[in-house]
């Protein structure tokens, strides 16, 4: 505990640099998703390679992909970029398919009646379709977040430092304030962020009641969403013939 | 790029898979050391989730706690165990059994509530007990999300299994570090490129069981159930399943 107390300072420093490495992933990850889901939707053909695409990147494990973007991007092993790029990867590859999945789950009724009203393409996908998928959306940045926030401290091990380094400074002087000082602040730091996007949700989206935990179903709901508005729409399609 | 062409040329030289250090027996290792760890959790992980799915108790903790777990840091916790314990394999299998168990608990809960709860009273109201209840209906419906539990546990394990050779243990972390530490960026680079094949071949191998599964027929509905009457409703009652978690639970639906 005093070896905690007398680095505080260090701490924080590192929960900064952690942080300066992980949340610019986070941000890439969701931006960058948005669009990539909003093609696999749209684009029939497009929608199987891009959600198998990002599952594989997903099971490209993180020390390895460490050391190999370099190779191909021109970074060096030691470089911080380096680890924001495949930290965003990792990102992209959870939420590609979670907003894929969130913006496909807004029924077509919906659609067809914001079309109705009076909504251009553009238009409906930004005040219709993303609000609604707001929610699911929501609990897919939050995963990725907190996994982002837990994985940082893999690149420890290459010489990157983060809270990663008080793990491997700690294993190479034998100090154990130091390895559960960086686990403390890691899970702390996680739940925070967790927190604050929580609250940003709420203030974003006052008419959101969904329950944590619940997205865990959403493969199985969609599908069976898609198949049942295609049933009444082959209904509705038959009644008008 | 020179580097990755250095780095599959000296995967091409027989001098980097054989041997006691090579890369052969490393890859062994290191699906040993997966398949002990998944072993290990499903044991432990399983049943619970199974327990907490079928009787809807301790849900809430179990959620929360998989939610913590995700934040815990493997590398922390393996330099944690591995300073009490010292050099050798029990701190990396703590570490990867903490990893793992959530996904494969979270996997199994979710699996048993994606039942319809229609098709467990039909069940119910077919005589059934708990337990008949839980293995004949509950476990076969749910086995897609249950096995995507394990599927993700395993992915995650080969990621992470190479960290073991950081303190002492094998595995492709081995040749990984050695190349860290001498500066050996083929070496370094080769080995990344094997372990991600191994988690990419791992990925697909579950996928095509998974997809394999579906197709057996009757794993929709209990296969060895007593009377027709029960596996007939559960049958029926599979595609109805997911519809009614939908309505209760889609965020579109409450959003309304």
């Amino acid at each position: 505990m005093t070896w905690i107390l007398d680095n505080l300072a260090a701490i924080g420093e590192l929960t900064l640099v952690h942080l300066a490495l992980s949340l610019p992933a986070v941000v890439i990850a969701f931006v960058v998703s948005i669009p990539v889901a909003w093609a696999a939707n749209r684009v029939r053909i497009l929608r199987e390679p891009l959600l198998t695409g990002t599952g594989l990147l997903y099971a490209v494990p993180s020390l390895p992909l460490f050391i190999l973007l370099p190779a191909v991007v021109g970074t060096s092993v030691r470089d911080p970029l380096n680890v924001v790029i495949a930290l965003s990867i990792f990102g992209l590859a959870l939420m590609v398919r979670s907003a894929a999945e969130a913006l496909d789950a807004v029924t077509d009724d919906v659609r067809t009646s914001a079309t109705a009203i009076g909504f251009s393409g553009m238009g409906r996908f930004f005040t219709v379709e993303l609000p609604l998928a707001g929610p699911a959306l929501l609990a897919g940045v939050r995963v990725v977040c907190v996994s982002s926030i837990s994985l940082v401290s893999v690149s420890a091990v290459l010489g990157v430092s983060s809270l990663g380094s008080l793990f491997t400074d700690g294993f190479a002087r034998g100090i154990i304030g130091s390895i559960v000082a960086g686990i403390l602040m890691t899970v702390v730091l996680a739940l925070i962020c967790d927190l604050l996007l929580v609250l940003a949700g709420r203030m974003l989206m006052p008419w959101n009641t969904a329950r944590p935990g619940r997205h865990r179903l959403r493969p199985r709901q969609s599908q069976s969403l898609r198949q049942r508005d295609s049933h009444s729409q082959s209904q509705r399609q038959g009644a008008a013939a | 790029m020179t580097n990755i062409v250095e780095a599959l040329r000296w995967l091409l030289t027989a001098e980097a898979w054989a041997g006691s250090g090579g890369l052969w027996v490393r890859s062994l290792e290191h699906l040993g050391y997966t398949l002990i760890a998944l072993g290990i959790s499903a044991v432990l992980a399983l049943p619970l989730g199974l327990l907490i799915g079928h009787t809807g108790r301790g849900r809430g903790v179990a959620v929360v706690a998989t939610g913590a777990a995700r934040a815990l840091p493997t590398l922390g916790l393996l330099t944690l165990v591995a300073l009490f314990t010292g050099i050798g394999l029990t701190a990396p299998m703590v570490a990867l059994v903490i990893l793992a168990a959530p996904s494969v608990l979270a996997g199994a809960y979710a699996g048993v509530e994606s039942v319809n709860p229609a098709t467990v009273d039909a069940a119910r109201a077919q005589g059934m007990n708990g337990w008949q209840v839980l293995t004949r209906v509950e476990i076969p419906l749910g086995l897609p999300l249950i096995l995507s539990g394990l599927r993700l546990a395993a992915l995650q394990v080969i990621a992470t299994a190479t960290l073991a050779a950081y303190v002492g243990a094998g595995g492709l972390g081995r040749p990984l570090f050695l190349g860290l530490r001498t500066y050996d960026y083929p070496m370094m680079l080769g080995t990344s490129i094997v372990v991600i094949l191994l988690a990419i071949l791992a990925d697909a191998a579950f996928g095509t069981g998974q997809r394999l599964l579906r197709r057996i027929p009757g794993l929709a509905g209990p296969q060895r159930a007593p009377g027709r009457g029960s596996s007939r409703a559960a049958r029926e009652g599979s595609p109805r399943a997911s519809r009614t978690a939908s309505d209760a639970s889609h965020p579109v639906t409450t959003a309304r």
